[in-house]
């Protein structure tokens, strides 16, 4: 297990960002990284583009595929990382989809994780049932396999949340990534029924795209996960976005304080 | 040590199968494998079944002998199963009936569904309009503009249909319908069940859009004993997504000595990362919830296949045809498009049947076989749908390869 992604929740609610790696292309990507942690974010997820992510709202696709449609590859993605690992010292999670590790090979996949400096892995479409394929792994390797929930979870939640590993996600609304306007859910009940089986932080993500939405999610859970927010910025203004994900992520950290 | 058979979810064909999804979908598919099981143990949904199932698609049918194709080819005797004879054109009504009646049966308002030549949009938005549930579609961009009456006619049964291309680029397929029908889905799970058209997907999709369509193999043999006193030695059916070959197939599995054949689009030419052939040229992989043979590139990346038939040119195959054919029970043979577009103008020059593009990779490989065949052998051919949907796009092929 790595404790950096427990020392990334200590003394504080925890603000975690999502990129994906190669959008629009590496030296953005890279900008962007540093200037996340120039801001002070506590986590890093770093999207590994996948052509088809079913669990993505439209501002996460498109980003996946200009990725792709860049060129990108795994190996890069991985060459990034381990660069940027020298400068950044906060966790990082690859997020990304199961093929994309299964056709690496699973055992190549997470020991290449490793070896880059990456503390978690997140596959959007890998499940408590289906994750004792990666999971064994990941342990032997240190990475932490991160679990998620969801407001359909209910009685799974138990199961999950008592393997889960680094930090339990806790999916805001139904549907896929994207931003919201409001957040219906009961999420207050889904993180303290978390919190009954886990004794491992909980954050909270999907749809949280203002200031005042990730300060009343940073009341209720222990982190705020922003996506799709960031994305769109980088989506809108390409090579230039690094000032105004800085700008943005800086309004974003004030507010979870 | 973590390896392919290290899982906990159910639906599993030797190692395909499974239940990649993102976790919010969970329990909706136990809900949904629950309420199945239920129904098709209550006598009183069954006997609705039944009853839609004669009424509604005119179950059963017979077959068709294709005397003089079986003449002029002089080597097996060709009967046809033609699904293209059913309300709404093609053998999508089968599941598409039982899929919306569970629907109804677990209370929900209506049904989500992907479509690709727009037969199980057309059959879904049919049954959806006769059991008084909403209906949205979702098709590729690609696939509406050379379906278009298909289109016409979802909307005309009140089905919304929705335009889908791959995150706003100009393209989009079947793959790219069943990603977003998946999405909405996962949005809408309340108060609407996701009705799949093949047998793919997370489980238990797989085994409901099966156990639909098993109807087929079981009418084939009811009727290969009535009307030849005998069971036939060869089942030839396309395979898209698979439901269709596997419901032909399904009730003949034991039977060792009957040859099963399911045919692949192979597209312009047989090449890996262009042909919709997953088993032919595709590697093991995971997406739309399964494990099973993907055609991908090396990092895993799915490929934007391509076929004259919309309903075959699907990157991957029901994790149960692919268990079916690793075990050998089932051979696979490719089809390129210009060999299902000689078929299709072959049957129709010789029987006066207009077959869709589907069926006539299906036919293309009876035409091949059929020759090297004893007289006596019996060969079943499933023609899956009608070629009305089809005969513009013909046309246009036929202007092109001229």
């Amino acid at each position: 297990m790595s404790h950096w992604i427990r020392e990334a929740f200590a003394g504080k609610k925890a603000f975690i960002t999502y990129v994906t790696c190669g959008d629009p292309d590496l030296s953005t990507t890279r900008q962007i990284l540093l200037a996340l942690n120039e801001v002070g974010v506590d986590m890093i997820e770093l999207g590994f583009p996948f052509s088809d992510p079913t669990g993505e709202g439209p501002v996460i696709l498109q980003s996946n595929l200009r990725a792709l449609d860049g060129g990108l590859k795994v190996d890069d993605a991985f060459a990034l990382l381990e660069h940027v690992r020298e400068e950044i010292e906060v966790p990082i999670i690859i997020r990304t989809y199961a093929n994309v590790v299964y056709a690496y090979g699973k055992e190549r996949f997470i020991m290449r994780a490793s070896e880059a400096g990456a503390d978690g892995l997140l596959l959007s479409d890998v499940p408590f049932e289906e994750k004792e394929e990666f999971a064994p792994i990941c342990r032997r390797y240190g990475i932490d396999m991160i679990s998620l929930i969801a407001p359909t979870s209910e009685d799974r939640i138990e199961k999950i949340a008592s393997e889960a590993e680094g930090f339990v996600y806790c999916i805001s609304s139904l549907g896929v990534t994207g931003m919201r306007e409001e957040i219906t859910t009961d999420i207050r009940s889904m993180v303290e029924a978390a919190r009954r089986y886990a004794d491992i932080p909980v954050a909270i993500g999907f749809g949280i795209s203002t200031p005042e939405q990730a300060a009343e999610m940073a009341q209720i859970a222990d982190g705020v996960i922003v996506g799709s927010a960031i994305v769109k910025l980088i989506g809108d203004y390409g090579h230039d976005a690094i000032e105004e994900v800085s700008r943005f992520v800086q309004s974003m950290r004030e507010a979870i304080d | 040590m973590a390896n392919e058979n290290d899982s906990r979810s159910r639906g599993r064909f030797d190692v395909y199968g499974g239940q990649y999804v993102p976790e919010t979908l969970m329990n909706v598919l136990a809900g949904l494998e629950d309420a199945y099981n239920q129904c098709r143990e209550n006598e009183a949904f069954e006997e609705e079944l039944r009853a839609l199932l004669k009424r509604v698609a005119r179950r059963p049918s017979r077959l068709y002998y294709a005397k003089n194709l079986s003449e002029e080819l002089g080597g097996a005797q060709i009967y046809f199963k033609r699904e293209d004879l059913n309300p709404t054109g093609s053998h999508c009504i089968n599941s598409a009936l039982g899929q919306v009646l569970l629907a109804k049966w677990m209370g929900k308002k209506g049904v989500i569904c992907d479509t690709a030549s727009g037969s199980n949009g057309v059959a879904t938005a049919s049954a959806a309009s006769l059991l008084g549930l909403s209906c949205d579609v979702f098709m590729g961009i690609d696939d509406m503009a050379r379906q278009r009456g298909q289109v016409d006619k979802m909307h005309l049964l009140g089905a919304t249909v929705h335009v889908v291309t791959n995150g706003g680029f100009e393209e989009g397929t079947w793959k790219d319908a069943l990603s977003e029908a998946m999405r909405e889905w996962s949005n809408r799970v309340e108060d609407t069940n996701l009705v799949m058209s093949s047998a793919v997907g997370p489980h238990p999709y797989p085994t409901i859009v099966k156990e639909f369509q098993t109807l087929l193999s079981k009418e084939i043999k009811e009727r290969c004993l009535y009307e030849i006193n005998r069971l036939p030695d060869m089942i030839i059916a396309p395979v898209g997504g698979g439901a269709a070959a596997l419901g032909a197939f399904d009730a003949f599995l034991e039977e060792e000595n009957i040859s099963l054949i399911g045919c692949e689009a192979a597209g312009e030419v047989l090449e890996a990362s262009l042909s919709p052939s997953a088993l032919t040229t595709g590697r093991k992989g995971i997406f739309h919830g399964m494990k099973t043979y993907f055609c991908q590139d090396e990092e895993g990346q799915i490929e934007p296949v391509t076929s004259c038939a919309a309903g075959l040119a699907y990157p991957g195959v029901s994790p149960e045809l692919a268990a079916l054919y690793d075990s050998e029970r089932v051979e696979i043979l490719s089809v390129t498009d210009a060999e299902a577009l000689e078929a299709f103008a072959k049957v129709a020059a010789k029987e006066g049947i207009l077959a869709s593009l589907e069926s006539a990779h299906a036919l293309a490989c009876a035409i091949s076989l059929a020759p090297e065949l004893p007289k006596d052998q019996v060969m079943v051919v499933l023609l899956t749908g009608s070629g009305d949907k089809d005969a513009e796009e013909i046309l246009r092929l036929l202007e092109m390869e001229d």
